[in-house]
């Protein structure tokens, strides 16, 4: 019976049954909607939040344009070309890693670039995909769920490419690896206990971390996400702004071009990490609502791509990578909005900016890959 | 078997995977459900008070000070004007390394230890937001160089703003005064938001006595701001309405003539349209420059004017208060015609001196061997003392502070200009209370000489000579004749206010007094004959005011005493005899003799009014 009902399910969703040329370039169709939409969204957003300056309008379509190019590449791989990959990516990603802590270039307090040939790029952006794919590629080569010693060598997998991202240091990045190898971990049937276990960890792991491991920025960051009013001229004027731009903008906004603390330059990092209270400040809560059912829509098409993913592998991943997004999502709305604290994590495929979202865009290539190179039977 | 059991592993290895995905959407929604509280909470329950926030982020109110109005002579010359000005300002909450900027900006412009003591002491006294003073009078070319450089500088702003200005400083210094700014002192005085975004308020002079209609009303503006406290744009506005124009009854040629007139003597010149009471002329040497005062002065530069030996500070016009000698000898020869006591034939014998009855102390004149017979004529003429003496000895002291009173002397006038000071007209009810001892009869003859106790400021002296010639009506002094509207153009002229009428017994008594008065100048014996012209006749009196008590039996050696000592001249006149239009009292501080030194300063200063028209 349950034979079935899987056989029924994969013919409900038989790729070869669609026409036409999304089908032969491999893209799924309502996954692709769904991105061109939150991208047109970005635009129409970041025109007003930048100052109604095109030319940061046409940069952003450009890296857009880039983003849908790899993803058209990636999609274009099989899942099983990618799984044989996966290792491979993960230590080259591991090398990179290590690359930038010796000749990484600077910026802004922190080592995160490497530029080879001319071209620069973060090697922390590699790891968000190389990470949830070896660790994939790891569980879904034994039965599931996993035992306890594989869980053990899945989570030092995880930790050694985190750990140097933390070093550079980029909290945000490195909690953004962190959570896409627990995804997997979690999706291949981990135990609740393990996971309790892990949160107990962390608390000892959490104090160490704030005693040695953080700069004094990122303390800052903590200190006044508890607080924002412990220093309202310096790292509480972002939250204290934000708040104001999106509880100003009511239930139904400013209207477009209109809210006065993004146009007026009262909230910092409008185009980029705070571009969320832009939108909350000048469409308001319903504008809000729109955007999280766009982003929901988009969220449970990665999984249900994800649940019916024909290989352990393509499963793990696909649904680790859609979580990751949601992690984005929540992490930046999270802060932005002051429950909770600053740390650097854009808001996807609208904040303004390159690397995360050519990233996110190669991820979203994996899962239409997954998507779309199934088999009508399983062998 | 092994088959099939893989088959039932991938089974299983399904399904517990859906349940995974299914408690991770669970959780998705679990935690998009707490955005969605935290956005409506925010965005609904908060939203007044956000929406609170935001305007207050990007709404300012700020004063639009109105514009000051000017201050015009009769002709017209401009005696206090606007000009525009740039000042360098700082916005201290906007900025983030208050003295690295400083640093900067002193690389850029001059800025001196002066101006870092000002700032920081302003930015003391002013809130975070409000704008502090570093460098005022920015030369053009400072200007550009801050505009280039202004990006690299979050709260430094280039401030536009009006001066006041005294073109003729010196010269107009004690009659139009000066404004500064406002004090603790004037806050108390004054409606604190009627003077918001004014940093100035009339300290002296005229500019102080007509602050009300010289400053205007403020207006509001209600303007939207950037992040950075840059306007972008107004929304609301309620113009501020300027202060209305002055102009002056002050001929600024004929003040300048007095000035020159004075050369290097100290003094004060007072001239008046006795028709009216309008002042011509008004001047206190030595003059200073009221301009440093308007942006504060210095310490030292201020220190140096206080301790000026010559006090150029000091309004001698409007607050010196000086024996009129010898020029009260007019009004007391009046009252004698009008209270019979004499006739203008009456005669008296002059010896020289004068003695009480049943006294020995012996009154001396000022001319050893006398003067003979002398009628009023002769003795106005010639400044016989003994004929006043005598005179004053049957007027009585009462009868003198009466009528003396009815010309102003002794009470404050209420002239238009600020910081006036009254004279002291001496009674024995006055001496009863501030010397406590009883009036001596002695002390009668020096008042009728016009010594002694008796003082009088020039202004004084000068309307009440225009009141003498003006047949006894007494015109307030006055030296703003109209006032403008700075918007409409409308120019109102302000009307002469009678003071007082004094009685008139005979009108003849009156004519005989300017009679004597004409002869002083242009009679044979007359004490002022060297200001004698041929174009108009002039009527005047001489005085000479002691400083120096010289003994009974001492020689008044002029010479032998130094110069802070000497005795001051004073001289009254009006002209032209027949019809006067204008009325003065001159007196020069330790000048020596009336008719010498006071009386051609008042030549100089008449032919300017009378002849060059």
């Amino acid at each position: 019976m349950l034979y079935e009902r899987e056989i029924s399910s994969f013919r409900e969703s038989n790729p070869t049954r669609r026409q036409g040329v999304l089908a032969n370039l491999h893209l799924d169709l309502p996954l692709l909607t769904g991105l061109l939409l939150l991208c047109l969204v970005g635009l129409i957003v970041l025109y007003s939040a930048g100052g109604e300056e095109i030319e940061l309008v046409k940069r952003q379509l450009l890296r857009i344009l880039l983003g849908f190019i790899l993803l058209v590449a990636v999609a274009q791989l099989t899942p099983d070309l990618l799984r044989r990959w996966s290792p491979w990516l993960y230590l080259t990603a591991l090398g990179l890693l290590i690359a930038v802590l010796l000749f990484g270039e600077s910026g802004k307090g922190a080592q995160r670039w490497l530029a080879v040939a001319g071209i620069r790029f973060q090697p922390s952006e590699l790891a968000k995909l190389a990470v949830p794919m070896m660790i994939a590629w790891f569980l879904a080569s034994s039965r599931l769920p996993p035992r306890w010693d594989r869980l053990l060598i899945a989570s030092i997998l995880v930790i050694i490419p985190a750990l140097l991202i933390a070093r550079q240091p980029d909290l945000g990045t490195a909690l953004l690896v962190i959570s896409a190898g627990i995804f997997v971990l979690f999706l291949a049937g981990l135990s609740w206990r393990f996971l309790l276990a892990l949160v107990v960890a962390a608390i000892p792991l959490g104090w160490a971390l704030w005693e040695w491991g953080m700069r004094e920025y990122q303390r800052n960051r903590v200190l006044t996400f508890l607080n924002p009013e412990r220093d309202p001229l310096g790292s509480g004027y972002h939250i204290i702004q934000s708040k104001i731009a999106i509880g100003s903008g009511g239930l139904y906004g400013k209207g477009w071009l209109n809210g006065t603390q993004s146009q007026l330059e009262f909230l910092p990092e409008r185009t980029t990490d705070f571009i969320f209270a832009v939108i909350a400040e000048e469409f308001g809560l319903n504008g809000i609502l729109l955007l999280l059912a766009l982003y929901l829509f988009v969220i449970f098409r990665g999984l249900y791509i994800a649940a019916h993913a024909q290989h352990l592998y393509g499963r793990l991943l696909a649904g680790s990578l859609t979580l990751v997004f949601f992690v984005y999502l929540f992490v930046n709305t999270g802060m932005v909005s002051g429950i909770l604290p600053v740390v650097g994590v854009p808001l996807p495929l609208i904040s303004y900016g390159g690397t995360s979202m050519v990233t996110i865009m190669i991820g979203f290539g994996i899962l239409m890959s997954i998507h779309t190179h199934r088999k009508l039977l399983p062998t | 078997m092994s088959s099939l059991n893989s088959f039932r592993d991938h089974l299983r290895e399904r399904r517990l995977f859906i349940g995974r995905l299914w408690q991770a959407v669970l959780l998705i929604l679990l935690l998009l459900t707490g955005l969605v509280a935290r956005m409506a909470y925010l965005q609904i329950e908060q939203h007044p008070y956000f929406a609170q926030m935001s305007t207050e982020n990007r709404v300012r109110v700020q004063p639009l000070p109105p514009t000051r109005g000017l201050i015009y002579d009769r002709n017209g010359e401009l005696l206090a004007q606007n000009i525009p000005v740039h000042s360098l300002v700082i916005i201290p909450e906007r900025v983030k390394d208050m003295a690295w900027t400083l640093e900067q900006l002193a690389q850029l412009v001059t800025i001196s230890e002066e101006d870092l003591t000002r700032f920081e002491r302003l930015r003391q006294q002013r809130r975070r937001f409000e704008n502090v003073l570093l460098r005022s009078a920015l030369s053009e070319s400072e200007v550009a160089i801050i505009a280039v450089n202004r990006h690299r500088f979050p709260g430094v702003d280039i401030e536009a703003k009006l001066l006041r200005s005294y073109p003729h400083g010196v010269e107009t210094a004690h009659v139009v005064g000066y404004v500064g700014r406002i004090s603790e002192q004037d806050l108390a005085e004054i409606d604190g938001s009627a003077y918001s975004g004014t940093s100035y308020i009339g300290k002296t002079g005229v500019e102080r006595f007509y602050e009300r209609e010289l400053h205007g009303a403020v207006g509001l503006q209600r303007v939207e701001v950037n992040a950075f406290g840059r306007v972008v744009r107004v929304l609301e506005e309620q113009p501020s309405i300027p202060g209305r124009d002055l102009h002056l009854s002050l001929d600024l040629r004929l003040q300048r003539e007095a000035m020159a007139a004075f050369g290097e003597e100290n003094g004060a010149l007072v001239a008046i349209d006795p028709r009216d009471g309008s002042i011509l002329a008004m001047v206190s040497k030595p003059g200073f420059d009221p301009n440093p005062f308007v942006e504060g002065i210095s310490r030292a530069a201020f220190h140096a004017l206080q301790q000026s030996p010559y006090n150029p500070l000091f309004n001698r016009a409007l607050r010196g208060r000086y024996p009129p000698g010898s020029t009260t000898k007019p009004f007391v020869g009046l009252l004698g015609l009008e209270s019979e006591t004499i006739t203008p034939r009456q005669r008296i014998f002059c010896p020289g001196f004068y003695r009480l009855p049943n006294h020995q102390h012996r009154y001396r004149d000022w001319k050893r061997s006398g003067h003979g017979w002398m009628d009023l004529l002769d003795a106005v003429a010639q400044s016989c003392d003994v004929y006043f003496y005598a005179l004053a000895h049957e007027l009585g002291v009462e009868r003198m502070h009466d009528y003396l009173s009815k010309f102003g002397f002794g009470s404050p006038l209420g002239v238009d200009i600020s910081g006036e000071l009254s004279g002291l007209l001496p009674s024995p009810q006055w001496k009863r209370a501030n010397r406590n001892a009883p009036w001596y009869p002695g002390e009668t003859l020096i008042m009728g000489i016009g010594q002694g106790y008796f003082l009088t400021t020039p202004l004084e002296l000068a309307s009440a000579t225009a009141a003498l010639v003006q047949d006894g009506t007494h015109y307030r002094p006055h030296v703003v004749a109209a006032i403008g509207d700075h918007l409409t153009g409308e120019v109102t002229a302000l009307e002469p206010v009678l003071l007082s009428q004094v009685p008139i017994g005979n009108r003849l008594h009156w004519q005989h007094t300017i009679d004597t008065m004409i002869e002083v100048v242009e009679g044979q014996r007359g004490t002022a004959r060297r200001i004698r012209n041929p174009h108009y006749r002039i009527g005047g009196k001489t005085g000479t005011s002691q400083v120096f008590t010289v003994g009974q039996d001492e020689e008044y050696d002029a010479e032998s005493i130094p110069k802070r000592l000497r005795d001051h001249a004073l001289f009254i006149a009006f002209a032209p005899a027949e019809e006067p239009t204008i009325a003065l009292a001159v007196i020069v501080e330790n000048g020596g003799h009336g008719g010498a030194v006071a009386a051609p300063i008042a030549r100089q200063v008449l032919d300017r009014y009378l002849l060059e028209e």
